[in-house]
């Protein structure tokens, strides 16, 4: 099997950018008249002449949303259960030399976050931690799956990467889907924007989901951080990704998440601002590429462009966000996130707003058959 | 630029594959041969008389042959037909064909799957003919087939691209080649399966049920060629999309965007 990185390497910057720049209006209507698309259209798409044209293809982008997954969004909200991390990403909150105080919940704290979100309606729930294998091992995050599988019919991880049988240990407990953004596709931007720290390893990182796929885990979301790198960039390299997952492990469902960097985040100099023409263009371009992959759109985004993006293809949002660990079960402090929460809307005003759009609000989309209720669960 | 697609390491300039049989007199072989530009013949093994005259004594030389196990019902027979071609001096090319329904003559995958397996392993080079099935396609591709062969509709009927939206799906997701094969009848509709990305199309009874099987293979060589033309080309688009609609109603919102 062509590995990922021989895949990407099919298309080595030159040759992309040679494309982009010989690709005319023409080209651009051709692919709207497509039923399917290759990934040179998926790249014409993703083009400046498809620009004037953002209105004709979120038609098709529409068209496709409502073919494949109806009027239907599902909601989940994430789960922060430690914020101890040995990494120095440039961009994150949780950077190691950030000086701010850490936290790291013991199974029985994450229980209590965990049931608190469960009283509010959740049911799909997205466990995250930093990146500390010591003190947030494998075993520690599935001792936390166990204990609120019964609660959650879902349950994600978007921890750091693993190892195969690390995850087929993971989806033994419960875990069912994983979620790991690559940030960039640029290696050598890759190992500046990750100096120290074991996400450094940029192959490690980026097999990570072929990993997941071979351990058995029914879902994966791919994505980049948009901003780090040159629009183009990442945004195809990420299609690429989910393409070649979706056609190596046909029996995983494959999404893609659009995380977007702010300027003003922090002290971090956002080099390649995304503007909000650019952003749509890219739910577009992946819509009509892969018309059966979910789209994710976080709270990163304002409530005001989450909503107008699900007609154009974002099947999945999330909802009642903190990005912060602990503190919500018991109305206590809470300190920084990891990034800034732009949409801070609840479950219930989520659900209002995605009906107020005509579409409806999927709490409960997944339950995994075979699962049965575990005796360490929490009371 | 030159076009050429492989299997097993052979090259070929013609994407047009023929077959043998239907013909009123098999003397008519080397001119359709010859019109279609064919480089790959398949012949039915049952119809191969050893030690003598029959259609092989008409395929021109140079023609690669592609034994086909027409009559097998069983993975079994298909292999013991292939392993007699072998030994026959056919070469280690084989077309497997299993049919045990009669009625319809619908391959049947799974015994079709078997004797791919088998025959791989003993180092024949594959080409199976099945209905256009995904999983079976992947199964194929996982016991040694060099290409997949899926059906346009059902053998002999001459009814075209029935099958089209399953063939789709073959093209997108199987990554050995996709010939198209059964039940083509017209050269348009031959190019339409190159149009749509099929590496290749066998044709027989359309070419040998025509009036005029000489015309008609050179009929279908030209479309053959047209298509994949068109594939390599991409298809045009349909005028301007922008002047279909003067307002945004999905992308109205980036304006309140840049103002807010």
């Amino acid at each position: 099997m062509e590995t990922i990185s021989e895949y990407l390497a099919r298309w080595p910057a030159a040759q992309r950018s040679d494309f982009v720049r010989h690709v005319t209006r023409e080209n651009v209507y051709a692919v709207l008249n497509k039923e399917t698309l290759d990934v040179r259209d998926f790249l014409t798409l993703l083009s400046p002449m498809a620009q004037p044209e953002l209105e004709a293809i979120a038609k098709k982008a529409n068209d496709i949303t409502l073919r494949f997954f109806g009027r239907a969004v599902n909601l989940f909200t994430p789960l922060y259960i430690s914020d101890v991390c040995t990494n120095q990403c440039r961009y994150c909150g949780f950077n190691a030399k950030n000086t701010q105080k850490r936290t790291h919940l013991s199974v029985k704290e994450a229980c209590e976050e965990a049931m608190f979100l469960h009283n509010g309606g959740h049911r799909h729930i997205l466990l995250l931690t930093g990146d500390a294998r010591t003190l947030s091992s494998p075993d520690y995050i599935a001792d936390v799956v166990r204990a609120i599988k019964p609660y959650f019919a879902s349950i994600g991880i978007e921890v750091y990467a693993l190892q195969r049988d690390e995850y087929a240990m993971l989806v033994e407990a419960g875990v069912d889907s994983m979620t790991m953004f690559q940030e960039t596709y640029d290696p050598s931007l890759y190992a500046w924007l990750h100096p120290v720290g074991p996400k450094h390893d940029y192959l490690f990182r980026l097999n990570a989901p072929t990993r997941a796929a071979e351990s058995g885990i029914r879902s994966i979301g791919v994505g980049a951080l948009l901003g780090l790198a040159p629009f183009e960039q990442d945004t195809f390299a990420t299609g690429l990704h989910a393409f070649w997952l979706q056609h190596n492990f046909p029996g995983v469902d494959i999404g893609i998440s659009i995380p977007r960097i702010c300027p003003h985040e922090g002290s971090f100099e956002v080099k390649y601002p995304v503007d909000d023409r650019h952003f749509v263009q890219y739910v577009l371009a992946l819509r009509c590429f892969l018309p059966r992959c979910s789209i994710t759109c976080s709270t990163r985004e304002s409530a005001f462009m989450r909503d107008h993006l699900i007609p154009l293809g974002v099947t999945r949002v999330s909802a009642g966000v903190s990005t912060a660990v602990g503190g919500r079960a018991k109305g206590g402090e809470q300190h920084a996130g990891q990034f800034e929460i732009t949409d801070h809307r609840s479950l219930a005003e989520m659900v209002a707003a995605i009906e107020r759009i005509g579409y409806q609000a999927v709490i409960k989309d997944w339950e995994d058959p075979t699962a049965s209720s575990a005796s360490t669960a929490c009371a | 630029m030159e076009d050429t697609f492989t299997i097993a390491g052979v090259a070929l300039q013609s994407r047009l594959f023929i077959g043998t049989g239907k013909y009123a007199s098999d003397s008519l072989i080397p001119r359709v041969c010859e019109a279609s530009g064919s480089e790959v013949i398949t012949v039915a093994l049952r119809r191969v008389g050893m030690g003598q005259e029959g259609v092989m004594d008409h395929i021109p030389q140079g023609m690669r042959l592609l034994p086909n196990t027409s009559g097998a019902r069983t993975a079994e027979e298909a292999v013991r037909l292939a392993r007699l071609a072998k030994a026959a001096g056919c070469g280690n090319w084989v077309k497997i064909e299993v049919i045990s329904d009669t009625r319809h003559l619908l391959p049947d995958g799974y015994e079709t799957c078997k004797a791919t397996e088998l025959l791989a392993k003993e180092g024949f080079v594959v080409l199976p003919y099945i209905n256009p099935d995904l999983y079976v396609a992947r199964s194929l591709v996982d016991a040694g087939a060099s290409v997949v062969m899926p059906l346009a509709a059902p053998i002999g009927s001459n009814r075209g691209m029935r099958t089209k939206e399953m063939i789709g799906i073959l093209i997108e997701e199987i990554d050995v080649p996709i010939i198209v094969d059964a039940g083509l009848g017209a050269p348009s509709q031959a190019c339409e399966a190159m149009e749509m990305g099929a590496a290749a199309c066998l044709v027989n009874t359309g070419i040998a049920s025509s009036g005029d099987p000489v015309a008609m293979a050179c009929a279908f060589k030209i479309a053959v060629e047209a298509g994949r033309k068109a594939r390599i080309a991409g298809l045009g688009g349909c005028g301007s999309m922008g002047e279909a609609h003067a307002s945004s109603p999905l992308t109205g919102f980036l304006d309140q965007t840049v103002a807010r």
